[in-house]
């Protein structure tokens, strides 16, 4: 034992070389968080602030920008505005310092909304799909296996662009413009591919044996599926979900040429949000601070699967 | 092991006698169904769903690119044009600048995130204390979406009150509003550069890292009993067999940065005038702009023969990885 510990010590880096590396390493890391911690930050600052000279890190925060995302506001005279009761609400306050009232909600909550519908409805499918389609490639044989496995992974290759002419024209013939359930077919094709290609990865791990067992024990072959082989493919149908989550999530191009209004997710509506004069950057902060949460908490949650997923499961450690 | 294969010949009789005793529709019910028809019934909705969406579009876009179909005008006569799209895209000069540009892109942006990612990789192959929690926050840009990146960042490079410029000028003493880094022609292409590397370089690390951990210890041992330098295990025993995985990730990152598009259109839009218009941009034009289907179908075909090829490549290559 210790003669192998020698040997290995060998190729194991010095203290100096693991210090400069990890000095090098966490600069690294730390500059590249700048940009989102300066988004965060930005978030929180007053209009005047976000756009002050030089940039303002240290200010009074406030939630005037969460409060500008969240709601649409006119301008009113001040005799009006003393006209009105008490402030009923932090963002009622916010807004009359500004000589402003609320009019109504912005489309921010409906378009967060649609996200979420979208996202979640095209990765359960995608999922559902891919993980039938991923034990049948990994239990039995199918003619012409390598070259589906190909086709079903080249329809994620294309650009989106090129892919969109045509399914514009299929969405305007079947009434499926700008609806949720057209953009959910969509993202469902597209992340199918993934899917099929991950899960396989995962279910060919799992030995054919737990279910031949089974089978012997009198399950039938649906049976064994369902309740040996997916309960083990737990981790991987859950890793999986969360990659075609965050697709669906994040997808921008079909989402801004495919849907204008009531369908349409937050990717493309981010961008449009304007205040007076100009782009609200505090708003648009705050919708984007909103928007990656949930990714940076899917990250985080998923930091062992990553490789896996971006190489469609072909390099597993 | 024997005893285990007489049992299930032995309790496979035993069910097939059952199966024969049993009336037919029980013994369905046992045997359940046959192992070929639940392949197919498991695979082919996936099938049908992929050619409903990607084939039976792309095959539309095939026969719409011989015509002189606009989508603006969906009742007007629709006219066979033969090949005159295809002629004109591969004259057009506006495309063929675009495809250089998207060249430009792939090859520095490319250049950039390898050197980068491959010296992270390395450098977090030391496995110095915590390197797990720094990987992982190094990961974040690249599970973001590039269009609300692509928009943040045009927050940073604003000319006056950015960040961009505020810590460009911090460093160097230039006039921070001296400098547009989206609305100058030289330097609109290298904001893209520079957003893009900060966003795929962990990307290309991750993968690196795979690499480097595959090379196994003992053959830097015997390198080291042989007296190899540092220097000279890197080149001869690190950077090849690492290759592979190399390979892979410059594969995907071109595939990946030739449908560029989120992040140029909400960074520049594809200017000024055209200095960043990528073929994305440039389809998007014709097809939902200029309204010219048919000709935008040709590009679109164009492109996706050239993405195929490359996809042909990836997947042999991803094998091989797969291999080891």
């Amino acid at each position: 034992m210790s003669t192998a510990n020698t040997a290995h010590s060998v190729v194991e880096p010095s203290q100096t070389t693991k210090r400069i590396a990890g000095a090098i390493v966490i600069l690294y890391a730390i500059i590249t968080m700048v940009p989102l911690a300066w988004i965060f930050l930005t978030s929180f600052k007053s209009p005047p602030d976000s756009i002050s000279y030089p940039p303002k890190i240290v200010f009074q925060p406030t939630l005037e920008g969460y409060c500008n995302l969240f709601t649409t506001r006119t301008r009113q005279t001040p005799e009006y505005i003393q006209s009105l009761g008490a402030p009923v609400s932090t963002c009622d306050e916010i807004t009359r310092n500004r000589n402003m009232v609320i009019a109504g909600p912005s489309n921010y909550w409906p378009r967060f909304q649609n996200s979420l519908i979208i996202a979640f409805g095209s990765t359960f499918l995608a999922v559902f799909l891919g993980t039938l389609s991923a034990y049948g490639f990994s239990r039995f044989k199918v003619p012409l296996a390598d070259d589906l496995l190909f086709f079903i992974l080249s329809t994620r290759m294309m650009p989106p662009i090129a892919v969109a002419i045509p399914i514009y024209l299929m969405y305007r013939e079947l009434g499926l413009s700008d609806t949720a359930l057209g953009m959910i077919l969509l993202y469902t094709a597209v992340n199918v591919s993934l899917a099929v290609w991950l899960l396989k990865g995962f279910i060919d791990e799992i030995p054919r044996e737990y279910e031949e067992a089974a089978m012997i024990d009198g399950y039938t072959r649906l049976q064994a599926f369902r309740k040996v082989v997916l309960p083990q493919a737990t981790t991987g149908i859950a890793a999986t979900a969360i990659f075609c989550l965050i697709f669906a999530w994040n997808e921008y191009a079909f989402a801004v040429l495919l849907t204008s209004g009531s369908a349409q997710t937050a990717p493309p509506f981010i961008p449009t949000i304007i205040g007076e004069g100009g782009q609200d950057w505090p708003a648009v902060a705050a919708g984007t601070t909103i928007f990656l949460v949930p990714i940076l908490v899917f990250t985080i949650l998923l930091r062992k699967q990553l490789l896996r997923g971006i190489t469609f499961g072909a390099v597993r450690k | 092991m024997p005893v285990t294969d007489t049992n299930t010949t032995v309790l496979d009789k035993a069910a097939d006698t059952a199966v024969r005793a049993t009336p037919v529709p029980l013994a369905y019910r046992v045997r359940g169904l046959s192992d070929r028809s639940i392949a197919w019934l498991f695979i082919l909705p996936t099938i049908v769903l992929l050619l409903a969406i990607n084939i039976f579009p792309l095959i539309w876009a095939v026969y719409l690119s011989f015509t002189n179909f606009r989508a603006n005008r969906p009742n007007a006569e629709i006219e066979g044009v033969g090949l005159s799209n295809y002629q004109r895209v591969l004259n057009d000069p506006d495309i063929w600048q675009a495809m250089q540009t998207t060249a430009h892109f792939v090859f520095w942006t490319i250049l950039l995130q390898m050197l980068i990612g491959f010296a992270l990789a390395y450098l977090i192959d030391r496995k110095f204390r915590g390197h797990a929690f720094w990987t992982t926050v190094i990961l974040i840009p690249m599970m973001l979406s590039p269009a609300v990146v692509g928009n943040f960042w045009r927050f940073l490079y604003q000319p006056q009150i950015g960040l961009f410029n505020y810590v460009y000028s911090f460093f160097t003493g230039v006039e921070p509003s001296s400098f547009e880094m989206l609305g100058s022609v030289t330097l609109s292409p290298w904001a893209i550069i520079i957003v893009d590397t900060w966003m795929w370089t962990p990307y290309v690390m991750l993968i690196c890292l795979a690499g480097l951990r595959s090379i196994p210890d003992y053959i830097y041992e015997a390198a080291e009993v042989d007296r190899a330098s540092a220097w000279r295990q890197f080149w001869s025993i690190t950077v090849p067999m690492a290759l592979p995985f190399i390979m892979l990730a410059v594969l995907f990152r071109a595939i990946e940065n030739f449908k560029m598009f989120d992040m140029v259109v909400l960074l520049t839009g594809g200017g000024p005038g055209s200095t960043t218009e990528v073929a994305s941009i440039t389809l998007k034009r014709e097809a939902f702009e200029s309204w010219r289907t048919g000709r935008a179908s040709a590009f679109a075909i164009i492109l996706f023969v050239a993405v195929f090829g490359l996809a042909n490549i990836y997947v042999k290559a991803l094998n091989r990885v797969k291999q080891r």
